[in-house]
């Protein structure tokens, strides 16, 4: 079979040298691309998990003097996240239902709806948390009483100190899959 | 001057290429019989312009800070010139923009489009409809008020359904593991910087592919889609009938977006911007957090389910939709187009529309959720002979009954309406209801004491059919009759 001079030169040893030049340079290319790409990207990345991978420590949180709150009341405290970035505002506050059960026993239920986390209301008269998105309802232990919800109302640990009552901060409860 | 400004663009045009890269994608032939069928793309593409435009306005003032968003955002509504405009033009141009892909997507689908050798045209816009809505979820939450602080947490809460990486997702969502200062920048970032970049991208690609395969023609019974000879065919019958894109095809374009375009801001003047809720205070609990009306189908399919299939669907059903929408064209790309010859396809989209349809509007009236801003019952009851009627009405709204039932047109729609409960159920299955719960109710043994109950069932039985009358019914009687002695 005739070839062409082209071909001919193509079929050299030299050529073989030349293509290994070529993949040489080819790879010498993208592994600085990779580099910078690693370079630029591994800061960015950890600054975006940075939060997720080292949660805030919890703190204990003063909401108040034991004697404000009467026995067997259930009412709004509200107090702040562990570590609240200087420009939160009021996004760093957040909200508990706190309950005197004895003389210095209390309760702190987390107001997030355990179904999609929307923040329950204590109605008196029934003496239930209910939830305004999908009709939620939680006994005053935090059970479940009706619809979506798959799990009871988290609580915080609270304690008291020194004559006030502490809630220790905590993330919001998840409801994670199970299958 | 005029010939000086010829030697300037000509050295530009010669030195950049412009025209010829222009004036072929200007010219380009495109079939003549489309008239006004493919508006709805170009409207989108000029509805995401719009957005752009009116998000750096919005840009100037809004300050992406979880303590100071709501203060500039009310700024922007209430002093900034023409700010007001501007947030309803954002707004409008959203809602549009949504609408305007989901039409575009149903005549693309109508036309069978999608087919050979236009896949990938339908996948990129799959794509982008995708990313459009992730637009307006993130859009809405950057209104940080306390329905977008809640919203949030409901995003990061699904998110949490995902199995193995699911708190992960959440927190990455949340910026940490509760709401704080970090979460609104992130969404800032989603929605000023990605978004916008993978949307510019993705139309770049989508208006590609447009040039490549050229616009497809009106689909007609007698020219199934052979991938084999297609291109060939398509080639010579648009050399035969076709015309140029500019400005033969692309007037009505440019009309039907002009249109739209005053529509948007006809809308912003006349409704004005979403209202804002109250500020993003996570310790406000009496809000009522529900999505814009883009998701409110969503809103209403999670609130229906059973509990039991709920992660399923939160999980599965997104998944299932998008792949099998970006399935669609590798599992069909051959064939009829016209839709006389595609019932199913009509069937579809009647039924998909009808359903987004009926499930918006439900999602819209909520009746799920507890109607907490329902009022005493009792001034509309009608005196009896009876005052534990009058007092059972009393404890139906003390005990929180009326949030999820409802009486003469007042109440909630959670639970079953009790207006004729009388016929229904006898004294004795009143009790046992009231005392066990059931389905979705709570039960209210050792919760309501035995005088209340006692009361509550003598309420109870007295709704029956023509007695009661409604509460508009009663005002009537009130402004025209003295009040009755007993009604104090």
């Amino acid at each position: 079979m005739h070839t062409t001079p082209d071909n001919a030169v193509k079929n050299t040893p030299c050529d073989s040298h030349e293509l290994t030049r070529r993949r040489f340079f080819s790879r010498v290319s993208v592994a600085c691309a990779a580099a910078i790409a690693g370079l630029a990207g591994v800061p960015v990345v950890g600054f975006l998990i940075a939060p997720i991978v080292r949660p805030a420590r919890p703190q204990w949180r003063g909401v108040g003097k034991v004697d404000s709150f009467r026995i067997g009341q259930t009412v709004q405290v509200q107090f702040s996240d562990p570590s609240p970035l200087p420009w939160s505002g009021i996004t760093a506050k957040t909200a508990a239902w706190l309950r005197r059960v004895g003389d210095d026993e209390f309760i702190a239920f987390s107001m997030n709806c355990r179904h999609l986390g929307c923040p329950v209301r204590w109605v008196e008269g029934p003496r239930l948390f209910m939830c305004p998105c999908h009709g939620g309802a939680y006994y005053e232990d935090g059970s479940v009483a009706a619809g979506p919800p798959p799990e009871p109302l988290a609580r915080y640990a609270v304690r008291v100190k020194d004559g006030q009552v502490e809630i220790q901060t905590s993330p919001i409860p998840l409801t994670t899959f199970k299958s | 001057m005029l010939k000086s400004l010829a030697t300037i663009w000509r050295f530009i045009d010669d030195r950049t290429g412009a025209s010829k890269i222009v004036v072929p994608v200007m010219n380009h032939i495109v079939p003549a019989n489309a008239r006004w069928w493919y508006v709805f793309g170009s409207a989108t593409l000029c509805c995401f312009i719009m957005q752009v435009v009116t998000g750096i306005g919005l840009a100037l003032a809004y300050v992406p800070s979880g303590g100071e968003a709501f203060q500039s955002l009310q700024y922007i509504t209430q002093q900034a010139p023409l700010g007001s405009v501007l947030r309803g033009m954002h707004f409008f141009g959203a809602s549009a923009m949504v609408l305007l892909a989901f039409m575009h997507m149903a005549q693309v689908y109508l036309h069978a489009a999608y087919k050979y050798p236009r896949e990938m045209n339908w996948m990129s816009g799959i794509v982008l409809l995708l990313f459009t809505l992730a637009m307006g979820f993130t859009g809405q939450l950057l209104r940080w008020d306390a329905n977008g602080v809640w919203s949030t947490v409901v995003g990061a809460e699904q998110a949490a359904r995902v199995p193995v990486v699911g708190t992960f997702i959440a927190h990455a969502i949340l910026a940490g593991d509760t709401i704080g200062g970090a979460t609104l920048t992130r969404f800032f970032v989603l929605h000023v910087f990605i978004f916008p970049a993978f949307i510019f991208a993705g139309v770049g690609l989508h208006m590609w592919l447009i040039l490549r395969h050229g616009i497809s023609e009106m689909p007609k019974a007698a020219e199934p889609v052979v991938p084999e000879t297609y291109k060939n065919a398509y080639e010579k019958r648009l050399k035969k009938t076709g015309v140029p894109f500019w400005p033969t095809a692309m007037w009505r374009d440019a009309v039907f977006s002009l249109i739209v375009v005053i529509g948007i801001i006809a809308c912003a003047i006349a409704f004005g911007p979403p209202v804002l809720d109250k500020p993003p205070d996570p310790t406000t609990l009496n809000v009522n957090p529900a999505p814009d009306w883009y998701f409110l189908f969503y809103f209403a399919i999670l609130s229906m389910l059973p509990a039991s299939l709920e992660t399923w669907v939160i999980l599965g059903g997104p998944l299932v939709v998008i792949l099998g929408l970006l399935a669609l064209p590798l599992l069909s790309n051959r064939g009829d187009r016209t839709p006389s010859r595609r019932p199913w396809a009509i069937a579809i989209v009647v039924t998909s529309v009808t359903a987004l349809i009926i499930l918006t509007i439900y999602g819209a009236r909520a009746p799920w959720s507890p109607n907490f801003s329902a009022k005493p019952l009792a001034e509309s009851i009608p005196a009896t002979a009876d005052p534990g009627i009058h007092q059972g009405a009393e404890v139906f709204f003390n005990k929180g009954c009326i949030y999820c039932h409802e009486v003469n047109g007042d109440g909630g729609q959670r639970g079953p309406n009790l207006s004729r409960v009388g016929d229904r159920l006898n004294e004795d299955q009143l009790i046992i209801r009231i005392k066990n719960g059931g389905h979705n109710m709570p039960a209210f043994a050792g919760r309501i004491t035995h005088d209340d109950l006692t009361t509550l069932v003598a309420f109870l039985s007295s709704r029956r059919a023509g007695n009661p009358p409604s509460r508009s019914a009663v005002a009537e009687l009130a402004l025209t009759a003295p009040e009755p002695p007993d009604h104090k």
